[in-house]
């Protein structure tokens, strides 16, 4: 006779093992299947040692096992133990191939050919799926393997790895220190992979660390060798190890044969689940990763609420505490599920959420409740986070030289989206219209809700539209002005370097520049040279229109450009109906006449911008340059570096290009666009209302950034040695004295092991003056700007 | 954008320096002292004041440069004002003698001064000219990490003369072991080393080439151009010490002799007040 339980929990994961554990308290009869034959294997095979984090931080664990950041090791004993100890029905060994049936009587089928039954079944498999296998003849040598534990056990062997993705990307590059490696990459260029692990893998490569096999694919293994496939035909690698990083089967095949149903085709798309984690099949249950949850804090605290919920039991979520502590700047004490509700109906672009994840985009949202007359920001602040209005109303100041000028939103409107699309200042002050309630967001929230939430980036894009003609334009734009553009306008992302429009072409309209920025170069004695260097919130390509001629200068996007593209005829209507515009349009054509024939006589100045385009000072913000011709090469800024910011120097002086005496030393650019930011597990990763990026105390050291940046400039450090004070120094002469860290520094290097954390250019944010290395600058060679100031043409020719 | 210390600010330190030797000048015209003009008279001590003064915070520029982001002024100011003023001295503390000069501790301070501001007129020489020479010795790219340019080049030379007789080996491995850069002052300065192994090699290599046939030649003319470059980059990273060398040297005699100056002025102010 078949067993039968309460709960069926497939996969003993954070969530599954968590689920497991409630279960076992609350004494409902339970099993946990797990395929292999231990708890977790997702955690369990992280590297060995590695340090696991338990954000977010603000949410407290609810769970009836235990889980604190720690190392792989102690976490996964904890469990063992507590599983142990509470006695969890686990069943190792036990792969689930099928759930059928209904409430109260599914049945549940193993590989084995096994069935259990159950009344309910949770879903806790996350989404690693199956690892993919070595499918040519041989693959069940003993020396393949799928996993890599501790690169550091392997030491001068020949070791093969297959595939080109993260996972096979950092285990080559680990173990290439002490072996000699391969990697069999199916393509010819790395291009799955996260932009940190591809400079890795090509930086390895081109260091000749590692040798490539492209367009390879393995054809058979024996014992000691590799065949494979290439482009003119086969190659035998000896080795003693191959390790084989191909990727999961994702699971979403087994979860549709349990008639679960996907909202999408898109891959990435998750079921849709009740808020209380249950799918479109009554009684089967969804939790952790699978659900849209990733991280090993919240899907123990869903293992801990889905059985509460299968009891019966409505008990609040885990985060409810802190949304009730958010809301309570609200007037009134209204309940949190009440609070939700009404930001859901009143903000429309909020409305294709789940509540899950509305209640996860507002824990981190902030609550502004505005008086009439409160600033929300000013123009020029360099806050990159979005607004909501859920109540009340807000006027944008949209003019600069005229504050009457006001656009009035209200609720369910939202602003800051030029900002966070351009990267740059805040275009505009906005002021609350009367007392109100607004959501502000932060850039990764809105960033992670238009990449997961297709109608977000839709609307958003929609409303933008008319608020960047507007802002970039003119302010006096009226409506009637912008519709005829609006009928044809269009969005057109540019990859870094690819052209935007050629010399000679014919004219198909015009390109604003509402992210990135591009260069203007013409064909000049053979050669193309730069004439112009333009950045987000200007246009280009209106030339040829106005002069009825073809394309007179070839256009390329510096770094990724996204520009608003219009018609030409519409363009001109627009024009027309705007006489202000007009006048702005035929300055700017008669300014850039003017400059692209002073260019003609001065293509050195060109050269300048090309170089510095070249070193990606297209998406600085502001950025340290050197005056070679004036640089004594003293060392002061890198002394005042790291006497102001712990010992550490923050730049490098003479690492870094030079052109034309310009020297680019290796120095944070304050990117429009941080790649440091991309990937940053805690969130430590900010910028300043003055556009200082920077990272707080909150790094866990992953080094994530460092292999993002493009440009080098973040380094990880385990921070100065302690220095003998002043006094000792100038009575006994012990330590260093004032900026003399390095060789200190040097000499007295803390030991390999100890933790380090991401350190970077700050801008001295906290200092008062500002940047120290600047200031410490006796002649007057280290300056900073802003790439608009250093590519205007009256600088470059102040330069002779 | 990038400006001077002589332009600095649209020269404001050169105008306060002008307006305090204007004032000094004419005050000096139009007092009329008892007897000869000198440092006793109420104008006497007014530029002495002044004098030391302006000696004390040019010396303070010292610590000023080790004091990390504090200061309401860049540090170029200090610098900017350092040269104008420092320079003004030469006038000022010169009409505060009143022309007397003798052999005593009061001539030996101003004797100082004048040895420390001609140490500081050559180092703005220096600095004004030695970094743009030196940038475009260095030319677009940076001379890097030159050890492991010039490490990759012998490496270079010893492939190639494995195969070349003896003759050429011992070369190209004098030439690898022998060539020094850096070195004494001296040699610093002097940017050349009369003596350098690898310059050696490429004139005997070359003329060995001129001697050997088939594929001997083919691999001693390879030889000469990976020698040839070695020796245009030891050339350019010699120069590049030597203007290095060129813009530090003056403050080892900038800085003791100030030293003395305060030594001296001190002593030159106790005396006088001594023998009032």
């Amino acid at each position: 006779m078949t067993e039968h339980y309460q709960v069926a929990i497939v996969g003993s994961g954070p969530c599954g093992m968590s689920a497991g554990g409630r279960a076992a308290e609350q004494k409902v009869s339970h099993i946990v299947f797990e395929r292999t034959d231990h708890l977790s294997d997702t955690i369990f095979k992280y590297q060995k040692g590695k340090h696991v984090m338990a954000t977010p931080d603000v949410l407290p664990l609810r769970s009836s096992m235990p889980f604190d950041a720690g190392t792989r090791e102690t976490i996964l004993g904890k469990w063992d133990d507590q599983t142990g100890s509470l006695g969890v029905n686990v069943r190792y060994n036990a792969e689930v191939t099928a759930i059928a049936g209904e409430k109260g009587n599914f049945t549940v089928t193993l590989k084995n050919g096994e069935t259990v039954t159950a009344d309910n079944v949770v879903l806790g498999i996350g989404l690693q799926g199956n690892l993919r296998q070595l499918a040519c003849p041989g693959g069940d040598w003993g020396g393949v393997q799928y996993q890599l534990d501790d690169p550091d056990e392997y030491e001068g062997e020949n070791i093969v790895v297959i595939g080109a993705g993260d996972a096979a990307i950092e285990n080559a590059v680990a173990l290439a220190k002490q072996n000699n490696v391969y990697i069999v990459n199916r393509r010819d260029e790395f291009a799955r992979a996260k932009d940190g692990n591809r400079n890795l893998i090509e930086a390895a490569i081109k260091n000749n660390d590692i040798t490539p096999y492209y367009n390879a694919d393995p054809k058979s293994v024996t014992s000691g060798k590799l065949t494979l496939t290439v482009a003119d035909g086969e190659a035998e690698v000896d080795c003693d190890r191959i390790i084989a990083r191909l990727g999961a089967i994702a699971p979403r095949k087994f979860v549709e044969s349990c008639g679960i149903e996907f909202p999408s085709k898109d891959p990435a798309s998750l079921p849709e689940l009740s808020p209380q984690y249950e799918s479109n099949v009554p009684g089967l249950y969804i939790v952790g990763a699978l659900a849209g949850f990733p991280l090993i804090k919240q899907a123990m605290n869903q293992g801990y609420e889905v059985i509460e919920f299968i009891l019966g039991n409505q008990i609040k979520p885990a985060d409810e505490p802190l949304l009730e502590e958010k809301f309570q700047a609200l007037p009134g004490d209204r309940p949190v599920d009440e609070v939700i509700a009404h930001i859901r109906e009143n903000v429309p672009l909020l409305r294709a959420l789940t509540t899950l994840q509305l209640r996860e985009f507002l824990l981190d949202a902030t609550i502004h409740v505005p008086s009439k007359g409160d600033v929300v920001f000013e123009r020029n602040d360099y806050t990159n986070s979005f607004f909501m209005i859920v109540e009340g109303s807000a006027d944008i100041l949209i003019d600069e030289k005229d504050p009457n000028v006001i656009v009035n939103v209200g609720v369910g409107d939202f602003f800051g989206e030029i900002g966070l699309i351009a990267g740059r200042r805040r275009s505009a002050t906005v002021l609350a219209a009367e007392a109100s309630f607004m959501l502000e967001s932060p850039r990764r929230s809105m960033i992670k809700l238009i990449n997961s939430v297709e109608a977000v980036e839709r609307t958003m894009n929609e409303v933008a539209l008319v608020r960047q003609l507007r802002t970039y334009l003119s302010p006096q734009l009226t409506d009637d002005a912008i519709r005829p553009v609006l009928e044809t306008a269009e969005v057109r992302g540019f990859k870094s370097g690819h052209v935007l429009f050629k010399e000679g072409d014919a004219d198909e309209g015009v390109y604003l520049l509402r992210k990135g920025s591009v260069t203007v170069s013409r064909r000049i004695g053979g050669k193309d040279i730069v004439i112009a260097y333009v950045p987000a919130g200007h246009y280009v390509g209106e030339m040829a229109f106005l002069t009825r001629a073809r394309r007179n200068a070839t256009v390329r996007a510096a770094i990724n450009t996204e520009t608003i593209w219009m018609e030409s005829d519409k363009f001109r209507q627009m024009i027309d109906a705007s006489p202000e515009l007009r006048g702005e349009v035929e300055r700017r054509l008669l300014t850039r006449f003017i400059e692209s024939e002073s260019m003609h006589t001065r293509p050195e100045a060109g050269n300048i911008i090309q170089f510095l385009v070249e070193q990606g000072v297209g998406e600085a913000t502001d950025i340290l340059l050197i005056d070679e011709t004036l640089c004594v090469a003293c060392d002061n800024c890198e002394k005042a570096c790291a006497e102001t910011h712990g010992g550490v120097s923050r730049l490098n002086r003479e690492a870094g290009p030079t052109f034309a005496s310009i020297h680019v030393p290796t120095s944070c650019r304050h990117c429009e666009h941080p790649h440091c930011m991309a990937d940053c597990p805690p969130d430590a990763i900010h910028r300043a209302v003055d556009g200082e990026v920077y990272i707080d105390e909150s790094c866990i050291g992953c080094g994530n950034c460092e292999r993002n940046c493009p440009y080098g400039v973040i380094q990880l450090s385990s921070g100065a040695p302690k220095k003998p004070g002043l006094f000792s120094w100038m009575m006994f002469g012990i330590g260093p004295g004032p900026g003399e860290n390095k060789g200190w520094n040097k000499a007295h290097k803390k030991e390999d092991g100890a933790p380090k954390v991401a350190v970077k250019c700050d801008m001295c944010l906290n200092i008062a003056g500002g940047s120290a290395c600047v200031r410490a600058c006796p002649t007057g060679a280290a300056i900073r700007v802003s790439p608009e100031d250093f590519f205007s043409l009256s600088e470059l020719s102040a330069r002779r | 954008m990038h400006t001077s210390i002589l332009v600095f600010r649209n020269f404001r330190y050169l105008k306060i320096a002008l307006a305090l030797i204007v004032v000094a000048v004419l005050a000096y015209v139009i007092h009329d002292p008892l007897g000869r003009p000198n440092g006793g008279t109420w104008l006497g001590y007014s530029l002495g004041g002044l004098c030391a003064a302006i000696i004390v915070w040019l010396a303070w520029f010292g610590v000023r440069k080790r004091r990390y982001g504090v200061g309401k002024l860049l540090l170029e100011d200090w610098a900017s004002g350092h040269v104008y003023l420092g320079l003004s001295l030469l006038i000022i503390a010169t009409l505060h003698s009143g022309f007397q000069f003798g052999i005593n501790v009061h001539t030996l301070a101003y004797a100082l001064m004048v040895l420390v501001i001609g140490s500081g007129a050559f180092g703005l020489y220096a600095y004004m000219r030695y970094p743009r020479l030196r940038s475009i010795n260095r030319g677009e790219g940076a001379l890097g990490d030159v050890w492991a340019l010039v490490a990759g080049m012998s490496r270079d030379c010893y492939e190639i003369a494995r195969d070349l007789p003896d003759e050429v080996y011992r070369l190209v491995e004098d030439a690898d072991k022998e060539t020094r850069i850096g070195g004494g002052v001296w040699r610093q300065l002097s940017g050349r080393d009369p003596n350098c192994a690898s310059t050696r090699a490429l004139e005997e290599v070359r003329g060995m080439a001129e001697r050997y046939s088939g594929k001997d030649a083919d691999a001693a003319r390879r030889l000469v151009r990976v020698l040839a470059r070695k020796v245009e980059l030891l050339t350019r990273i010699r120069k590049d010490i030597q203007y290095k060398a060129l813009l530090d040297i003056w403050l080892y005699f900038h800085i003791p002799l100030t030293v003395a100056l305060l030594g001296a002025l001190a002593i030159h102010i106790f005396t006088v007040f001594l023998y009032w």
